[in-house]
């Protein structure tokens, strides 16, 4: 028998930093956070077994910073935090967007505003990483619901990453990153893991920021390719430029890598969305109590559809607006006070959307989405 | 076969040569400074520092964050990266942890590197992890129109201290020797030969090595005093300029509104790369 695939009771944050290791890791900048510590903990002890480097910054700036320094050097790069370092990052998130470094933030959420409850979950965070780093710039985000897809999805978000040029943010949350669960892990020889985009055109020729190809290939720091990196907007050698003519390309270009390619990107499981009356559209770790209630509603023969976004961001729109057309009632419970719901409201007609919410570190119960299903189910 | 020596070379046979090999010819020029501004000399004793260090251009990373010095990275034929305000040194940590072997200068103005940028500052000088970095201070933030800084003497104008500074200036070399960095100096420039000795020391220092370079702005800070134009304020640099040796005899009072050039320290104590290297081979052996 494999040692590697047997079975194991794992933290979710431990998946996340095996997940992590596994998708090729080789780098991480952080600064200890409750429910996000463990992460760190963990990688402190496995990235220097593997060759890598672990260092604790003197903050969540700077952890974030390092790690786009580090992701510059060619390696990948991941940082974990929560709520309060997770605003932190935002002005460097958004560097690392402007300028295309690959790297992965972790934010296992806790209750906020604020320094909240740290010990309790939240999703309150989910607008936040859309839209948290001021200016336009295209994200995405994952959202896993169990131990194993932490695991699955921390593989994912350093793809992503990678293949997309982008920073990845992995939205865990309190319950996820700390509850521990028996799982399997995949054989690490059946993981697919994506590289970096590497070029063989001479240094001279090389253009960072070139706008022939989605997304152009990016050399590392020390390797001979000697060009400049900068938050400010840039021309295809990444040079500071005003020249509307050279802004506009790109702009369209970093959107345009994102939306071609929303088949590779979106992520969600779906069922019984063909015959049903009503969907429940959840992710994170509400899905665990949306999945219990539309199971208990199935048995008293509702007719109810399941939807979970594993992909937060970008919105799956047309996967929602698909699912729900022919519906008439969807239901969005999360713990926040309606952030995903927006956007479902945004996609469906308003006044089939029935948010269910909380907001006060407690979760949602399964109990109270089957009663909001049978609650719309009697009124049709 | 014999290279034809142009007119620039029988003029500065090493000034050409050097502008030459480290400027990018890619990038449009002209730069970003005022006429008169003492960024360029800066630039210049770095590169010149790169040369006689006899560096391969392609291991060495200049990174800044922003303002008035941010903008240097962008002229020099190193890999170059322009971050975020107060970051440089945390980018470069990341940097230089990957790519332990490359030559990491970090370029910071003194607003950037000791207000929003102070804690990365003094973490990186504790940790002595082996960067390089240069801190061209003006006693003011230029780019946005010379308000105060850290490094702002008291009873000087500025932007935002119209009726005069009322708080204590930042010495930088000082500080960095106290917060553990390996090699630390100061000089002006004005004193252009020393100041890139200093830098050229400072790259080829293993640990954390800091260069604090004393400039003006004549268009902003200089401007709001009244100190007159960058030649006079050039002149102000060398007169207010006094060797360490020489500090080192005065009382306190005599030493007020000195600026205190010299080599203030050189240690070898452990460089942080190094010590992580340590921690691999001990956690691969441990695994083993």
């Amino acid at each position: 028998m494999n040692a590697k695939t047997t079975a194991r009771l794992m933290q979710g944050d431990e998946a996340c930093a095996e997940g992590a290791l596994a998708a090729g890791c080789r780098f991480f900048g952080g600064y200890p956070i409750t429910p996000a510590t463990e992460i760190a903990e963990v990688l402190s002890r496995r990235l220097p077994q593997v060759g890598g480097k672990f260092i604790q910054m003197e903050d969540e700036i700077g952890s974030i910073a390092a790690v786009i320094g580090a992701s510059v050097g060619g390696a990948k790069a991941l940082t974990a935090t929560s709520g309060p370092g997770f605003s932190l990052m935002m002005e460097n998130i958004g560097f690392a967007a402007m300028t295309e470094i690959p790297c992965v933030i972790v934010n296992v959420q806790r209750l906020g505003p604020s320094t909240g409850r740290p010990t309790s979950p939240s999703q309150g965070d989910v607008m936040q990483a859309r839209w948290g780093s001021h200016g336009d710039y295209p994200i995405i985000a994952l959202s896993p619901s169990s131990v194993r897809e932490t695991f699955d999805l921390t593989v994912q978000a350093f793809n992503f990453a990678e293949k997309y040029r982008t920073p990845v943010i992995l939205l865990m949350d309190e319950v996820i990153g700390h509850m521990r669960e028996r799982i399997v892990l995949p054989d690490p020889e059946t993981i697919e893991r994506v590289e970096r985009a590497s070029t063989t055109v001479p240094p001279e020729w090389y253009k960072p920021y070139e706008n022939l190809a989605d997304v152009p290939p990016l050399m590392p720091f020390g390797e001979g390719y000697r060009y400049h990196i900068t938050g400010l907007h840039h021309d295809e050698r990444g040079y500071p430029t005003n020249r509307l003519d050279e802004v506009q390309p790109w702009l369209e270009r970093i959107f345009r890598k994102i939306e071609r390619s929303l088949s590779d990107i979106l992520l969600y499981d779906e069922d019984g969305i063909q015959d049903a009356q009503t969907l429940v559209v959840a992710y994170g770790v509400t899905a665990r109590s949306a999945r219990h209630a539309v199971e208990m509603a199935r048995e008293r023969g509702r007719r109810v559809g399941f939807l979970k976004l594993k992909t937060i961001w970008p919105f799956a729109e047309e996967v929602v607006e698909h699912a729900a057309a022919r519906l008439h009632h969807v239901i969005v419970p999360e713990l926040n006070r309606g952030q995903l719901a927006l956007e479902v409201e945004r996609v469906v007609e308003r006044h089939k959307v029935h948010r269910i919410n909380r907001a006060d570190g407690g979760m949602i119960q399964p109990a109270e989405i089957l009663a909001a299903i049978e609650e719309r189910e009697w009124a049709t | 076969m014999k290279k034809q020596q142009s007119l620039d070379d029988l003029k500065n046979p090493r000034e050409s040569r050097v502008h030459e090999r480290y400027l990018r010819h890619s990038k449009k020029f002209p730069n970003v400074w005022c006429a008169g501004c003492g960024i360029g000399i800066v630039l210049g004793t770095i590169v010149r520092a790169v040369d006689e260090l006899q560096l391969n251009k392609s291991d060495v990373a200049m990174i800044s964050g922003i303002g008035c010095t941010g903008r240097m990275p962008v002229y020099v034929d190193f890999s170059t990266m322009h971050t975020t305000h107060g970051r440089a040194l945390a980018f470069a940590t990341g940097l230089k942890m990957v790519r332990p072997e490359m030559k990491v200068i970090a370029v910071m103005g003194d607003g950037d590197a000791l207000a929003i940028g102070g804690n990365h500052f003094i973490h990186a000088a504790r940790r002595n992890i082996g960067l390089t970095a240069i801190v061209v201070n003006n006693s003011t933030y230029g780019m946005t129109g010379g308000q105060y800084s850290p490094t702002t003497p008291i009873g000087v104008r500025a932007a935002t201290a119209p009726y005069g500074h009322i708080e204590q200036p930042f010495p930088i070399a000082e500080l960095a020797v106290t917060a553990g960095a390996a090699f630390v100096a100061r000089s002006t420039v004005y004193h252009v030969q020393e100041l890139e000795k200093y830098i050229a020391q400072a790259i080829g220092k293993e640990g954390f090595s800091v260069v604090a370079a004393m400039r003006y702005c004549h268009t902003t800070l200089g401007r709001i005093n009244r100190w007159g134009t960058a030649p006079t304020m050039m002149r102000r640099l060398k007169e207010q300029s006094i060797t360490l040796k020489r500090a080192e005899k005065m009382s306190e009072e005599e030493k007020q509104g000195k600026i205190v050039r010299g080599v203030f320290v050189e240690r070898d104590i452990p460089e942080y790369t190094q010590l992580y290297d340590q921690i691999i081979e001990r956690a691969q052996a441990e695994a083993a």
